[in-house]
């Protein structure tokens, strides 16, 4: 097992940067994942880990050993791919042995290693069966099992789970989790799915246009946002971000004024700001609490569970997600308690709070 | 079909009966031609049902040809035959292969120059470029040789685009699997490539060596030593004396050995042969 | 996406050698010495060549000879095309309305394919010997007195014979797969268009077989330009007289029989010109077929 240790990484082709000055210290044993919208580099950054992408500039290490310029195949990491990229006319069995043959280990150790990947994944039975005939969940675990075998110093996971239906793979995150848990091997996970990614994360790296938008656990992630965009693509349904200006020591928007309590607002901000005030729809109390709004109730989704209000407030949309059997009148007002609001700038995105 | 035509089902079983007995009668009359005396060609027209000389026929052109025409065994050039369809086939295969593998999953300096260069042969047909490809092999020394007449003919555009084809189906991240594996260039190659591209390999064999048995003008012209014969080319020279003498049924027997081994290799894999032929026009 | 490649800088060069060698040594070079042949001139004797320009090429198109060449070539093609597509076709559409003897009839028409056409040549020779074959003994009963060594017209029906009766094969595959491409749901909103078998034909069938068709025509003229050397010599060698000379099969006569190697290499050049073009529109009915 093994730290990995990304300094100001980028790639480029050609023109302008896919990853751009990434740092990031993933540490032994933990469970990282990265994630973010499509296009925002994290499968590339993953590949780049790897070794099947080149580096442009910076340096990957892993343990104390620079790996830039070393073949994938002797950075000692094993990978899951997002369409399991299993080797069709080879059994189970051939298809786990191959790295390890590869590398010229004797074959009572492939057995030994074979036979406990099989027991640890439930996939005895189906050693000598081709992947063709295999469910999809099956072959996921081969796939997985292809890694386990190697024995690496780190998994890297390139959305291993897309492939699958919504069930199977709430089944197999959980699988995933405890596996990896078991092993105490480093891994870094891609997935552009942000429950996935909450769920098995010890630490989330959310990634935007190349960049590293905040790095935390999950639940600081969730509470506090470093960017208008993490507040927006971690949680369901998504943070309302409200425009708004500061005028007089409150928030004005539209013609609604919100006061608010001393201390959340940071000092030095000029007046006439341009501001984004952020709520979780989930943070909502259907009651005047001092803090809130009086919302023109647009529909409503009922999710047996809550219900999601869809409403209007000065103009701008704002969701709302209440627990089931609350009554929802069509002129309704909502509360927030003050230290579920988040502030950010208008121009920057960057948290205030 | 969608609706039920007894007419039409009826007319077409009767079409297709009649292509194949009209695809078939060239074949029937030269098979009972193959099986009568010198006689039965004498006079009148050709015998229209099997005759009782068939056996002697048949070994007599096998083990010692026509002498009047100066025609070796036909056993010999049979096997003359196959190593030239084998050695065209199998040669075809591996030089396709390896260069598709080195155009698909190589980047390297001219590789669109040398991309187009394979891409030219199909432009250039043997009979195109006959006369000077023939000095050439004569200057090579390969006249009357089996290198001679195979080597010219591996060449093939087709075959390349073939596997190249092939290789861009086979997702990508297989072979980056395999890079993780530990798997070198040649190791992905053998262990991966190789396996995955074994059917249309068969299927390009079967059409290979159709083409392979059926050459005519290059072994016409490059071998005037009868131990090089191919059975094709030699056919015409028999023909070419049977219209003077009556030796019909030799040089029938002689069609129908030549024709036998390229036949049976579509009707026993008549699935691989149809797609190789499909895919190879892709 | 692009595809992940191998870092090797030599080893492409070497999987690659052997295939460039061959095209070099066999395809380029005798190309080459074609392409500067066809600008030089040899006196009978081979002892003297000058250099003439274009002057081999002007020459093949005021000689009558390659003018007679190049019409008896297009008759061939379009006879031997228009036959063996024909046949192919109407094959192709009986054997969709036949259901469990399909693989049955399937074997006992795509044999001939495997037939060398040399020997599709003899075997039709054999059958139109005017002496014994039994299709002239036929025609006399209807009295007509067949010849193929005597009458060109004669000829040129027996080498198209000879040349489409192994193409039907090939054709009819291609039909074959061309139609099994056509969804039946098309065929089943047609019927309930109240659309009859023949109607079917017409505005379903055909146009979405155009593609297979054009295909088909383009690789039919590369094969009677060039394959069917074999039927001609093993049949007419190109006569009587030269009613059944096509262009490849004069290139080998003037260069081998004639040893007028300026002129053969110029009609090697023009024919290089008409592979290079019908290659193009292969490529172009190709890519056609794979948009559709």
């Amino acid at each position: 097992m093994a730290a990995i240790t990304l300094k100001g990484l980028g790639k480029s082709y050609g023109s302008g940067y896919a990853v751009e000055g990434v740092d990031l210290t993933i540490a032994d044993g933990e469970f990282v994942v990265l994630v973010g919208p499509s296009g925002c580099g994290k499968s590339t950054l993953l590949r780049m880990i790897a070794g099947l992408e080149t580096v442009t500039k910076g340096d990957i290490l892993i343990g104390e050993r620079r790996v830039n310029d070393v073949e994938p195949a002797e950075r000692d990491i094993a990978m899951v791919f997002q369409n399991y990229a299993l080797y069709p006319h080879m059994s189970v069995r051939q298809n786990l042995s191959y790295g390890l043959k590869n590398r010229g280990m004797s074959k009572a150790e492939i057995d030994t290693r074979i036979t406990k990947a099989a027991e640890t994944l439930e996939l005895g039975a189906y050693l000598d069966r081709k992947p063709r005939a295999l469910s999809g969940g099956q072959r996921q675990r081969v796939a997985m099992g292809r890694a386990i075998v190697r024995e690496p110093q780190a998994f890297l996971f390139d959305e291993p789970l897309s492939n699958l239906d919504a069930k199977l793979r709430v089944t197999m995150r959980s699988e995933i989790r405890q596996l990896q848990r078991r092993l105490g091997t480093t891994s870094v996970y891609v997935t552009h799915d942000q429950v996935e990614a909450m769920t098995l994360a010890d630490r989330l790296v959310v990634l935007n246009a190349g960049r590293i938008e905040q790095i935390g656990s999950p639940l600081e992630v969730y509470t506090h946002p470093a960017s208008a965009f993490v507040a927006s693509f971690i949680g369901a349904p998504a943070m309302n971000l409200l425009p708004v200006r500061l005028m007089s020591g409150a928030l004005a928007m539209g013609d609604q004024r919100i006061d608010l309590p001393p201390g959340l607002l940071p000092p030095g901000l000029p007046e006439g700001a341009g501001l984004l005030l952020g709520i979780r729809p989930e943070a909502a109390v259907l009651a005047d609490t001092g803090l809130g709004f009086d919302i023109a109730v647009s529909h409503v989704e009922e999710l047996g569970a809550a219900r999601i209000v869809y409403g209007q407030v000065g103009g701008q949309s704002l969701v709302v997600q209440v627990q089931a059997g609350q009554d929802i009148a069509p002129q309704m007002r909502v509360s927030f308690p003050a230290a579920a609001l988040r502030l950010f700038r208008a121009d920057t995105g960057k948290a205030l709070t | 079909m969608v609706e039920r035509r007894p007419f039409l089902t009826f007319l077409s079983h009767a079409v297709l009966i009649m292509g194949i007995l009209i695809v078939s009668l060239p074949v029937w009359l030269a098979l009972v031609a193959s099986t009568h005396g010198e006689t039965a060609f004498t006079g009148g027209t050709i015998p229209m049902l099997p005759g009782g000389e068939g056996w002697r026929n048949y070994s007599t052109m096998l083990g010692k040809g026509i002498s009047t025409s100066g025609a070796p065994p036909l056993a010999a050039m049979m096997l003359n035959s196959l190593i030239m369809a084998l050695g065209i086939a199998f040669g075809k295969i591996a030089i396709s292969i390896l260069s598709a593998f080195a155009i698909v999953y190589f980047r390297f300096p001219l590789r669109q120059l040398a991309f187009w260069t394979i891409f030219i042969t199909l432009m250039l047909p043997v009979e195109v470029r006959i006369l000077p490809t023939f000095k050439v092999v004569a200057d090579l020394g390969l006249l009357n040789s089996y290198a001679g007449l195979t080597i010219p003919l591996i060449a093939s555009a087709t075959a390349t685009f073939l596997f190249r084809q092939v290789f861009m189906t086979i997702p990508n991240e297989l072979m980056e699997a395999a890079r993780m594996d530990g798997a070198g260039p040649w190791r992905f190659f053998k262990d991966i490539l190789v396996p995955l591209s074994r059917t249309n390999m068969a299927a390009l064999f079967v059409i290979l060596f159709i083409y392979g048995w059926n050459q005519y003008i290059w072994p016409l012209l490059i071998t005037t030593d009868a131990r090089f014969y191919t059975i094709v080319a030699a056919i015409k020279r028999m023909a070419d004396v049977a219209d003077a003498l009556p030796q019909w049924n030799f040089v029938m027997a002689a069609v129908i050995l030549a024709m036998v081994p390229p036949v049976v290799v579509v009707i026993g894999m008549q699935r691989l042969f149809v797609k190789g032929l499909i895919e190879t026009e892709k | 996406m692009t595809r992940s490649t191998f870092n090797h800088r030599l080893l492409p060069w070497v999987l690659l050698a052997p295939q460039l060698a061959v095209t070099a040594v066999f395809f380029l070079w005798p190309a080459g010495q074609a392409f500067w042949q066809s600008f030089l001139r040899q006196d009978p004797f081979g002892l003297k060549t000058t250099f003439v320009g274009l002057g081999n090429y002007a020459a093949l198109l005021a000689d009558p000879y390659y003018r007679s060449a190049l019409w008896v070539t297009a008759e061939f093609s379009v006879a031997t095309a228009a036959l063996s597509l024909g046949t192919g076709l109407i094959l192709a559409l009986a054997l969709e309305r036949t259901l469990r003897m399909q693989r049955w009839y399937t074997t006992l028409l795509v044999w001939p394919y495997a037939v060398a056409p040399a020997i599709s040549g003899v075997l039709w020779w054999f059958l139109f010997n005017p002496s014994i074959g039994i299709l002239p003994w036929l025609l006399k009963g209807l009295g007509y007195h067949w010849d193929h060594g005597l009458k060109s017209g004669d000829a040129m029906v027996l080498v198209v014979i000879a040349a489409s009766w192994k193409q039907v094969s090939y054709n009819f595959l291609f039909f074959v797969a061309g139609l099994s491409a056509i969804p039946a749901s098309l065929y089943e909103a047609a019927a309930i268009d109240s659309a009859g078998p023949v109607r079917r034909f017409f505005t379903i069938t055909l146009p979405l077989l155009a593609p297979t068709g054009f295909f088909l025509v383009v690789v039919n003229l590369v094969y009677t330009m060039f394959d069917t050397f074999a039927v001609i010599d093993a049949t007419t060698k190109g006569g009587p007289g030269q009613s059944t000379t096509i262009l490849v099969y004069k290139v080998y006569q003037d260069g081998f029989v004639g040893l007028n190697l300026g002129s053969s290499a110029a009609q090697s050049v023009i024919l290089m010109g008409i592979v290079v073009l019908l290659t193009v529109i292969q490529f172009r009915v190709v890519e056609r077929k794979v948009e559709y």
